[in-house]
């Protein structure tokens, strides 16, 4: 089968006048059609730097991209990308801004509108689709921000550190429920996170960064023995604690 | 009086926001009518000249007979037109260059210095030079409006577009978006505040750049009555044509702003 994303001896390096920083050396790596990746890393490794290359918000110094085969040139609809900061527009209402991306792709049927309806009331955000962003807590709008990457219906998910505005219910509960929609519609995701825990219960294949120029230090499967999984039920699992230790171990961190 | 359910707390909190309104307004009026009281009383007394300083009486009797004479409304349209033909193409204009160069970082480099002595220099300099360029008439007049605050709100205009946050822009990338939908969805909605109050300084401007132009080439306008008036020591016609003027003046400021608001809330 053709992965739905190949990347291949990819190296980054931003150019500044004080000088070439490079925040990603030699990463090759395939995720198939269906899979959930998870990624963490120190600060400053460059996950993000990775994920908008994928997006193609960036051009590799070197290497190469292919999306369900075909190589990477510019920005791809099929590739739906959950930037860092939620980036709400107060001068648009909660509703319109999660039509952005329809009205920027030239998509608002009624059909995609009322799919964003159900999504609006299914995290509890319709009361307040006429509302400002800044009328909104944190959590709130990370949601907005999310249903705002799901309208237009990409086939791949970024997601950079997507859930991290939320308070722990909420996000062990929003965690089970992306992974759900993702799975169920056999939709992809690659996922950056600071959080060991998360990334260890929602992933299928975890890599490792290592210290800027981040490589791969480690890629490891995660497989948990039980029927119909989720984050949560991941998470309780005996399985859960070693690997927790393991990636610990790998990300070597120190508090000084 | 309130609807049910606001706390006492509340309603005396509401209460007090609406006396202190109505005090600032009460105080607003008064200071206008002691200002005029006290220049009539003033003239009468003797203790200023109203040949010189002319006199609230004097004015109302000037408009009335400059009504009467019907001159007045040429005078009035005159200047009001160019100022409103200044102010529109000044500011559009404008933020049409300031499009120009977000598009074209290159353009902006290679341009900005002399943007930067352009808005030094004292556009009003230039008033002889339109006038043997475009001859002594309105188009002379309405270039030194528009030469007065074309460059300000190229460099406001521009400034604010660079500051619209980069990661939105990133955002509407990701979706794909055009240069183009790029400035429509994100640059021209996030310094829509800039751009109004540049529309506000700018009505000052405009009216700035006419009465200028006017005093040196026309033959109507309020500005022209203010020289007129000036040269045959008529203070009563000056003093009156600049009542008019601040009127005039306001009523556009206020009405800009409405637009602004209008605008505003449909975004
Ligand atoms: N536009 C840029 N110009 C220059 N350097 C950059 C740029 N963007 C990122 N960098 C540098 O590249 C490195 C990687 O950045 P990146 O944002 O990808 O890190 P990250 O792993 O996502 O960090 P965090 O976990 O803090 O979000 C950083 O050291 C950063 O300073
Ligand atoms: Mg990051």
């Amino acid at each position: 089968m053709i992965p739905a994303v190949k990347i291949e001896g990819i190296s980054k390096c931003y150019h500044t006048p004080d000088g070439e920083i490079c925040a990603l050396k030699d990463i090759s790596f395939e995720v198939r059609k269906g899979e959930f990746i998870g990624i963490v890393g120190p600060s400053g490794c460059g996950k993000s730097t990775l994920l908008s290359l994928i997006a193609g918000l960036l051009q590799p110094s070197e290497g190469k991209i292919f999306i369900f085969g075909e190589p990477l040139k510019g920005v791809n609809p099929k590739i739906g990308y959950m930037l860092q900061s939620d980036s709400l527009f107060e001068w648009r209402s909660i509703f319109r801004n999660t039509l952005l991306g329809l009205e920027i792709q030239n998509q608002l049927s009624s059909r995609n509108i009322q799919a964003v309806e159900q999504l609006l009331t299914k995290y509890g955000l319709s009361a307040f689709r006429d509302h400002r962003p800044s009328q909104l807590s944190g959590g709130m709008r990370q949601r907005v921000a999310l249903i705002r990457t799901l309208a237009v219906n990409p086939d791949i998910l970024l997601l950079d550190e997507a859930f991290s505005a939320l308070d722990y219910q909420t996000r062990l509960a929003v965690n089970d429920d992306i992974y759900n929609i993702i799975k169920k519609e056999g939709k992809t995701a690659i996922m950056v996170t600071h959080d060991i825990a998360e990334a260890i219960s929602m992933s299928e294949r975890l890599y490792v960064i290592s210290k800027r120029p981040g490589s791969i230090k480690l890629a490891m499967d995660i497989h948990f023995d039980i029927e119909q999984r989720t984050p949560l039920k991941s998470r309780e699992t005996p399985g859960f604690q070693r690997y927790f230790n393991q990636v610990w171990k790998e990300l070597d961190i120190h508090v000084s | 009086m309130y609807p049910e359910g606001i706390s006492e707390e509340q309603q005396k909190y509401l209460k007090r926001i609406k006396s202190q309104k109505r005090f600032i307004l009460v105080m607003r009026i008064l200071l206008v009518i002691s200002f005029f009281a006290l220049w009539e009383t003033a003239t009468r007394l003797k203790w200023m000249d109203p040949f010189i300083f002319s006199s609230p009486v004097r004015m109302v009797s000037t408009i009335a007979r400059l009504i009467e004479e019907g001159s007045i409304f040429l005078h009035i349209w005159t200047t009001l037109w160019e100022t409103v033909v200044g102010f529109l193409l000044g500011t559009l204009i404008g933020i049409l260059i300031a499009i120009v160069l977000w598009v074209s970082m290159t353009i902006s480099k290679i341009i900005e210095p002399y943007l930067v002595v352009a808005n030094a220099l004292p556009k009003i300099a230039l008033g002889p030079v339109f006038i043997v360029w475009l001859g002594a008439g309105p188009a002379s007049i309405i270039t030194v409006a528009v030469s007065i605050s074309l460059i300000v709100t190229v460099l406001e205009v521009y400034t604010g577009f660079q500051e619209a946050d980069p990661e939105k822009i990133r955002l509407v990338k990701s979706f794909g978006a055009s240069n183009k939908q790029v400035l429509t969805k994100v640059i021209l909605p996030s310094s829509f505040p800039v751009m109004m109050s540049a529309l506000k300084v700018n009505v000052g401007l405009s009216w700035v750049g006419v009465i200028v132009g006017e005093f040196l080439v026309s033959k109507a306008g309020l500005g022209y009555l203010i020289v007129y008036g000036g040269q045959v020591f008529q203070l009563d016609l000056v003093m009156t044509s600049v009542l008019i003027l601040s009127v005039l003046a306001a009523l556009m400021y206020f009405g800009v702003q409405l637009l602004g608001k209008r605008i505003g809330k449909k975004y």
